[in-house]
């Protein structure tokens, strides 16, 4: 399904933040928003609910602990104990430090590889950038024009109000 | 203007646009390498080559070419190994702890740092693999199923949870260090052309800016932040059980985890100063690594140090204090024993120099810093050398002593080590981008001008 878009390319965060918190008010959703860097308080504009990344990071870590406690009390005290110094074959304070690090890798690969697949990034993707130089110095809100009552010289008198460098429309195949 | 007196001054100065970030920091690695690169890779590429040399003959001939004896079972190796893991603690340091408080001056050098993170726990790895003597069954280390019945490595080992504090470390400080690198693989793919276009191209992942990544992106930075710091210090600590759960006066300290990790932290910011006083003059990055950024390092150096002193002076005092005849005589024979030398090298350059950093005309001075930042490395290449071999060499039984001298091979090791880290740093500095762009774009607006203009923009 093709959808018409409207790109409003600015040069600067606050004229970009600006302008979306106004196409917001205006009731237009944002489809997308590309820029160089990370900015601040672009999520509370785009309107963003909060990552449940987090929430998948801990269960990872969680399932990564309980499984090393585990496979720790098998292996010593259940499959083969094995008598070193005397020391209970439970050693649960002596296990604490090999379930932390493998708690750790568990929930740090976890947030990467959850991050790649919620992006969908993987090696040798097609990056289609909106309009060049978004990886460089420009700013670029993406609008959709839903219906017949987008109004283009609305939205570009608004967007220009806010110094936006350049307007223009687009129409795209596939979801950007 | 009447404002611009409260500001913070800015973190980078000559007030950058995004464009010139960008092309400021990709300069480097558009230009052909000069003459200095070429020569400083030659020698690095050379010495590493010496240093594989030594390890290939150490591991075909076996562990009879070190130096060590029945009572000196661990020196060079386990030195360089303790010396390079943590090395590699400030890259995390300034990657994550520094990320938690908020410091954006970390900006301008957390992606040499993380390099640098990865390359000394490479050079780290490799000694532990060749002190097992038979590096060919490594993998023993892993709990795997295996025909041997099933003998499960025993997690009670400080030097098994080593190996998985080591490779978890690994792991993490890479991915950390990839997440990072991945807007600006974006960057450099979409200013580029050719065969680096394609590669920039692969490894971005189809990077597009989108806020909608740039959301989850910072939450994964956070989380991976987050993880990393106690992993950092996990590391070091259970480096430093390696020793403290033995029995050898010397190494027999509750002291030893605290101690390790601000000695690796220590060492490691003297040689992110090092490293980065070379590139800011070399790829002619002075406005993004400026005074403000070396004198923050500064600050931090002289605190570890200070930590480290106070180490040193609880370790002496316990000694005493424990009247423990045994672990007595191991701080005398420490610090006037026939290896004296190398005890006050330590104190000198670990305690003692770094005090010339209070003076702001010293942190100013940056070729004098550099030679601080050398002094350092040296100093705590020695700690690790005092604590491993000072406390082996006269243990219980006087009939056990002896003493120990490096032979060549172990010489070489030791040299080649710094040898591929360098080469590595180069080729780093070379292919990638030394500064974190899309980070200091982030950071770029603290105290410059774009960020008065946008307050009178506001009101």
């Amino acid at each position: 399904m093709s959808r018409r878009l409207f790109i409003g390319v600015f040069d600067n965060e606050e004229d970009m933040l600006h302008a979306v918190r106004a196409a917001r008010e205006r009731g237009h959703a944002i489809v997308d928003v590309h820029t160089p860097y990370p900015v601040h308080g672009l999520d509370d504009a785009m309107g963003l609910s909060p990552s449940r990344l987090p929430w998948m990071v801990f269960g990872f870590g969680l399932l990564a602990a309980v499984l090393k406690v585990w496979f720790e009390y098998w292996t010593t005290a259940i499959d083969w104990p094995v008598n070193v110094g005397g020391k209970p074959w439970n050693s649960l304070p002596a296990f604490v430090p090999v379930t932390f690090e493998v708690m750790v890798l568990f929930a740090g690969l976890s947030a990467v590889f959850g991050f790649f697949a919620v992006c969908r990034l993987f090696p040798g993707k097609r990056a289609v950038l909106p309009v060049a130089g978004v990886t460089d110095d420009r700013f670029a809100v993406i609008l959709e024009e839903s219906d017949s009552t987008f109004d283009v010289n609305a939205m570009e008198r608004l967007f220009r109000s806010f110094h936006a460098v350049r307007v223009e429309e687009q129409i795209a195949e596939a979801r950007p | 203007m009447a404002d611009a007196a409260i500001l913070r001054p800015p973190l980078i100065h000559g007030d950058k646009s995004l464009a010139e970030v960008t092309r400021d920091v990709c300069a480097p690695m558009d230009r052909r390498p000069g003459a200095l690169w070429w020569s400083a890779f030659l020698i690095s590429a050379g010495v590493a080559g010496v240093g594989l040399l030594a390890i290939g003959y150490q591991i075909s001939t076996g562990v009879g070419t070190w130096g060590l004896n029945r009572t000196v079972g661990w020196a060079f190796d386990i030195t360089n190994f303790v010396f390079w893991i943590g090395i590699g603690h400030a890259g995390t340091l300034i990657s994550a702890i520094l990320f938690l408080f908020r410091q954006r001056w970390r900006t301008s050098v957390n992606r040499a740092a993380e390099a640098m993170t990865l390359f000394a726990v490479i050079c780290a790895g490799i000694f532990p693999v060749i002190h097992t003597g038979r590096p060919w069954f490594a993998y023993w280390m892993i709990p795997y199923p295996n025909s041997r019945g099933s003998l499960w490595v025993n997690f009670r080992s400080p030097l098994v949870w080593d190996f998985f504090a080591i490779l978890t470390y690994f792991t993490i400080s890479a991915v950390f260090w990839y997440i990072g690198l991945l807007p600006d693989l974006a960057t450099l793919r979409d200013r580029s052309s050719g065969w680096r276009r394609w590669l920039a191209g692969f490894f971005s992942l189809g990077w597009t800016g989108s806020h909608r990544a740039w959301q989850r992106y910072e939450v994964v930075y956070l989380m991976l932040a987050g993880l990393g710091t106690p992993l950092v210090i996990s590391v070091h600590t259970i480096v430093s059980w390696d020793f403290a759960t033995s029995l050898l006066p010397g190494w027999h300290s509750t002291i030893f985890p605290p101690y390790f990790v601000a000695g690796a932290i220590f060492s490691g910011l003297a040689m992110v100063l090092t490293l980065m006083l070379i590139a800011r003059k070399t790829m002619h990055l002075e406005e993004y690594i400026n005074q403000r950024h070396i004198d923050a390092m500064c600050k931090l150096i002289l605190t570890t140090s200070g930590i480290v002193a106070l180490a040193y002076l609880t370790e002496i005092f316990t000694a005493f204090y424990s009247g423990n005849r045994y672990e007595q005589f191991a701080f005398v024979n420490r610090t006037l024993g026939p290896m004296f030398w190398a005890y006050w090298t330590m104190v000198s350059c670990n305690v003692l120099v770094p005090q010339v950093l209070w003076f702001r005309k010293v942190r100013q001075t940056l070729p004098l810093v550099f030679v601080i930042s050398l002094l350092i490395n040296v100093g705590m290449w020695f700690e690790r050398f005092v604590i491993i071999v000072t406390s082996l060499h006269r243990d219980f039984i006087p009939a056990n002593w002896s003493s120990y001298t490096p032979t060549s091979v172990e010489v070489a090791t030791l040299a080649g080590m710094f040898g591929i880290f360098f080469s590595l740093f180069l080729l780093f500095c070379r292919f990638l981008p030394v500064i974190a762009v899309a980070e200091v774009k982030g950071a770029l607006r603290i105290g410059s001008r774009g960020a008065r203009q946008e307050k009178g923009a506001q009101a």
